[in-house]
């Protein structure tokens, strides 16, 4: 980082600015969203906070599995029709506004996160900015296994927090899934 | 069902395809009784809007009857509605704002990428209209999912039929912002590019809105005498060199707003609309924006240009200069549907104004690609043609 002090109030520091092609961070794989939401912040947190509702949101977490207060088990859809799992450690947990969390040691990914919410200042509802990061299974073919299956933490969290928002706001998660949603004409004709 | 799908390039047919299912509880399923084909269909058709897929169902102008809801929806199993094109939550920040074709959830998380990344944020869904825009079903069918059923659809009372209605899914409130967004003030003249279905209801909606005169513009002549029967003044292209005539016209001042009611397809032979053409069909991703650019230059200064003709990529060769250094106002948009259908309703059922007068054709559903053909071949005799699934 510069020395000299940022000339804007945006926060240069945060992850979000760094272009991810370029800059190696301490993961291979993060990323940062940011996303307004138009409901209580309380409401949010709660929300999120009780881990069992993650799947239904999050498009490869299959199931979580609550061990304790603090500790759960992910089942991950991975590269290639793999199941990944995971136990996750709450590290840190600031009721209505933060909570992080990594995964232990016996977990078969590296793979931390952490989900912030804030008041906006102007009323338009919660400000929520999402990281997730991870180091896929079987390192550079992991990565681009993940990259063909569009489950990249960049992507991931994107659709993850798009969804997210979408739950909370409309209550329900937006589809075009063929053939029930939107039935479509054999692709083979 | 049957339903009319897409195939690539001038390649669309009707199809045996599953019935679309109740999936979300705010969700309903309609019966269609009457669908129409938009202008902007034929962009699709022309293969002009990127992510199409083959077999897609096409068709955003949609009405009929409900046949089954979700547990959150508030319509009802029998009640008539009009469907808007615009798929919009109520919720959302934009949705608050009344700028429903701005709704920030109706585009599912998985194909919001690729307008996030050509617009800068993801698009609202739209119904039949490409996987930019949520990838979701068409209308053109005898069945039709409806996400968020409780704020799109408006219900129609009984006794007035279909055709007197269908246009508020789309083309009526189209063309209706068209002429907000010209910002009229009494006795101002308005200059209407494209006398297609999106023209003519400008034209209509601005002189309800208290234009002074409509001066419209095209070439074909049944189009051009539809404009003329809705009280416009008009130009053919062909004939007179268009600026010139609206300078003259009015004596000096230019129209004090502009309508683009043609969009990226621009026809005629100007050299800007040749390179365009080339540009197109090379792939090198530029719109046919002369039309655009038509109005920049006939706007008088201080003046108001609106555009709602289709545009989907990038533009170049502007008058940027024109357009600063007359100070004009531009106003765009997908139609905010959802915000004007209670009021233009009212219109129609108190005799203000004329919607049917555009139909030249009725057909049965199962008729819809010799509906597209005719529509993109002919289209001085098929000025709209409107289908029947059932």
């Amino acid at each position: 980082m510069s020395q000299t002090p940022p000339s804007t109030d945006a926060d240069v520091h945060s992850a979000a600015f760094l272009d991810q092609d370029r800059v190696e961070g301490e993961h291979e794989a993060a990323s940062v969203r940011a996303a307004m939401i138009n409901r209580p912040r309380e409401e949010l947190y709660a929300y999120w906070r009780d881990l069992s509702n993650l799947p239904a949101f999050m498009e490869n977490v299959k199931s979580v599995e609550a061990l304790s207060q603090d500790r759960s088990t992910w089942t991950i859809a991975g590269p290639a029709g793999i199941d990944v799992e995971l136990t996750s450690e709450i590290t840190e947990d600031r009721p209505g506004e933060y909570i992080a969390w990594t995964a232990t040691e016996e977990s078969d990914v590296d793979h931390e996160g952490w989900i912030e919410f804030r008041d906006n200042a102007f009323g338009r509802g919660t400000e929520v900015r999402l990281f997730i990061s991870y180091d896929p299974p079987a390192g550079v073919i992991g990565k681009l296994a993940a990259k063909v299956m569009q489950r990249e933490p960049r992507i991931q969290a994107r659709r993850d927090l798009r969804r997210f928002k979408q739950l909370m706001e409309t209550g329900e998660i937006p589809t075009s899934q063929a053939p029930d949603a939107a039935p479509r004409a054999d692709r083979h004709l | 069902m049957r339903a009319l799908t897409w195939h690539g390039k001038h390649n669309v047919q009707v199809d045996t395809v599953p019935d679309p299912q109740i999936v979300n509880p705010r969700d309903a399923i309609i019966k269609v009784t009457s669908t129409a084909i938009c202008g902007s269909d034929l962009h699709l058709y022309d293969s002009m809007i990127p992510s199409m897929s083959n077999g897609d169902i096409l068709g955003h102008e949609f009405m009929g009857v409900v046949e089954e809801v979700g547990s959150r929806s508030t319509l009802k199993v029998g009640q008539r509605v009009v469907v808007p094109f615009v798929i919009a939550c109520g919720s959302c920040f934009f949705c608050g704002k009344q700028q429903y074709s701005a709704c920030d959830n109706s585009n599912p998380a998985d194909k919001s990428d690729l307008s996030e990344v050509a617009y800068g944020y993801p698009a609202a869904g739209l119904f039949g209209y490409s996987h930019l825009t949520g990838g979701y079903a068409g209308g053109q069918a005898e069945y039709a999912r409806i996400p968020y059923s409780d704020v799109g659809p408006l219900v129609i009372p009984d006794g007035i039929e279909d055709e007197k209605v269908l246009f508020l899914t789309d083309i009526f409130p189209t063309g209706w912002m068209a002429a907000e967004n010209a910002e009229i003030e009494p006795g101002d003249t308005v200059a209407v590019w494209g006398c297609g279905p999106v023209g003519l209801f400008a034209i209509k909606s601005c002189l309800l809105q208290g234009a002074g005169r409509v001066i419209a513009i095209d070439h074909l002549p049944r189009r051009l005498e539809l404009a003329k029967a809705n009280g416009a003044e008009v130009l053919n292209y062909h004939e007179v060199k268009v600026r010139e005539a609206l300078t003259e016209m009015t004596a000096g001042i230019g129209p004090d707003a502009c309508i683009d009611a043609v969009g990226m397809e621009a026809h005629g032979f100007s050299p800007d609309n040749i390179l365009d053409a080339v540009k197109q069909e090379t792939k090198l991703g530029t719109d046919r924006q002369h039309v655009l650019r038509e109005t920049i230059m006939a706007c008088r200064k201080g003046g108001r240009v609106s555009v709602p003709g289709v545009y989907g990529g990038i533009g170049d060769k502007l008058p940027i200069g024109a357009f600063m250094q007359k100070g004009l106002t531009i106003k765009t948009g997908q139609t905010h549907v959802q915000k004007y259908l209670p009021k233009l309703l009212d219109l129609i059922l108190e005799g203000r104004l004329d919607t049917t007068d555009l139909i030249s054709h009725i057909l049965p559903l199962e008729r819809a690609a010799e509906g597209y053909k005719n529509f993109h071949d002919n289209p001085n005799e098929w000025t709209k043609v409107v289908l029947k699934p059932h």
